[in-house]
């Protein structure tokens, strides 16, 4: 007897949801995309907010930027959801053995008083501006439009939040688990001058209004001046005294700022691409917050490396500027 | 008469973007689909890169995750970090 196996193709009824057939063709969609693109709701909203009645609860007028299309962004992560979080759980996978690792090998004990001085004086305070950074993004994605851009601000927001975390750890590897440093760090936090700058830069970012503005002063400029200052050159400088514990500890920032920056980049690569008036109003959202994200880091610099604190300052400023000249801005 | 390479790919999400890339980077390949699979064929060479398969799925990409979606290919392999090259070398 002979069996004949014979294959028979069955063809999916429909590739794809409608509204991401439009916007991207009749085919197999990916997650990323269904996950994202023209999921927020654009009309037919009920009652207007009590806290803005002017507006709808989600309206495009929240921010001067104007775009046709508020999903002509992409973030070049595809973060969803899921691989966000799967992404992110790798990350910290690293970040955990790189603690177990300087605690099972006692490292901590070998750092010199000045890199724990540093730490404590440098490093710590900078929990507190997560906080702001995590309510920015919060704000963002609140008053944000667009879920292509909301979500992601949203992981960011999060990302924030445990960065901060990973901070106050160390603080705990460097004061023996007693939770000093962290109170030590609060109060430098609200009284030491060479702070008081970051601190009021990170309050007026908190005041402000419109939220396209808030993510070129908050993901843009400070995070892109302050990542490379803080875990580039001043991490450099810990690492020059042996204090390479310190400098596996803070492995995940550097990770995070390094796959991060690609999305702000694309982000205002888009917006800036868009139209002039979109390029004029950023570049004049950067040249404002550089300057006021300039006066305050300086003194941060100074403290945390001495002479070479311009030099560091200058070379943070190098880098975001190299960024956004991708895009014909400038600081 | 030159004959084709080919290479052959489950046709599921994992694969889409290698799928894309591959015929991104060469047009003169010709793509059949089979049920469950994706056959991509080509006179003289294939070749499958990296740099736009990192592009399309947003992630860095070890061109050996080929292997878990490959179902079968046709052609001698030149292999680096960066390239995955198919032709045969008579």
């Amino acid at each position: 007897m002979q069996v004949d196996i014979k294959t028979t193709e069955m063809k999916p009824i429909r590739n794809t949801y409608g509204h991401i057939a439009e916007r991207f063709g009749d085919k197999p969609a990916s997650r990323y995309q269904e996950a994202t693109y023209d999921l927020q709701a654009t009309d037919h909203f009920h009652y207007r907010p009590l806290w803005e009645p002017e507006k709808e609860l989600i309206d495009e007028s929240r921010t001067k930027l104007k775009m046709k299309d508020w999903y002509a962004f992409k973030d070049p992560r595809q973060f969803y959801y899921g691989t966000y979080v799967a992404a992110r759980a790798k990350m910290n996978e690293g970040a955990e053995a790189n603690f177990n690792f300087v605690d099972s090998k006692g490292l901590a004990e070998k750092l010199t008083d000045s890199v724990i001085s540093t730490v404590k004086e440098c490093i710590l305070p900078l929990r507190h501006l997560g906080l702001s950074a995590n309510m920015n993004n919060s704000e963002m994605t609140a008053k944000g439009f667009g879920t292509v851009t909301t979500q992601a601000t949203m992981y960011y927001a999060m990302d924030h939040l445990g960065i901060a975390q990973y901070i106050s750890r160390i603080g705990l590897v460097v004061d023996g688990n007693t939770g000093t440093s962290l109170t030590q760090a609060k109060a430098l936090w609200m009284d030491a001058p060479y702070l008081q700058g970051l601190r009021r830069l990170a309050e007026d970012t908190l005041c402000c209004d419109d939220w396209f503005e808030l993510f070129v002063a908050q993901n843009l400029v400070l995070d892109g001046m302050m990542y490379p200052l803080v875990y580039e050159s001043i991490i450099n400088s810990i690492e020059e005294q042996g204090g390479t514990a310190i400098s596996m500890l803070t492995d995940f920032m550097t990770q995070w700022m390094k796959e991060t920056k690609r999305w702000v980049d694309a982000e205002i690569n888009v917006a800036a691409g868009e139209s002039e008036y979109n390029k004029d109003l950023i570049q004049s959202w950067i040249t404002k917050w550089s300057k006021r994200a300039t006066e305050a880091l300086a003194p941060l610099a100074d403290k945390a490396l001495g002479a070479s604190g311009a030099a560091a300052m200058k070379d943070a400023a190098q880098s975001l500027n190299s960024r956004v000249a991708k895009c014909g801005l400038s600081l | 008469m030159s004959q084709k390479v080919y290479i052959a790919l489950q046709d599921i999400e994992d694969a889409r973007p290698i799928i894309e890339a591959i015929t991104d980077d060469n047009p003169h390949a010709v793509l059949l689909k089979y049920p469950a699979m994706v056959r991509i064929e080509a006179e003289g060479k294939l070749v499958i890169k990296r740099e736009t398969i990192e592009e399309k799925v947003g992630r860095d990409f070890d061109l050996q995750e080929l292997h878990l979606t490959l179902i079968t290919l046709g052609g001698n392999i030149d292999e680096t970090d960066d390239e995955f090259i198919l032709q045969w070398k008579n």
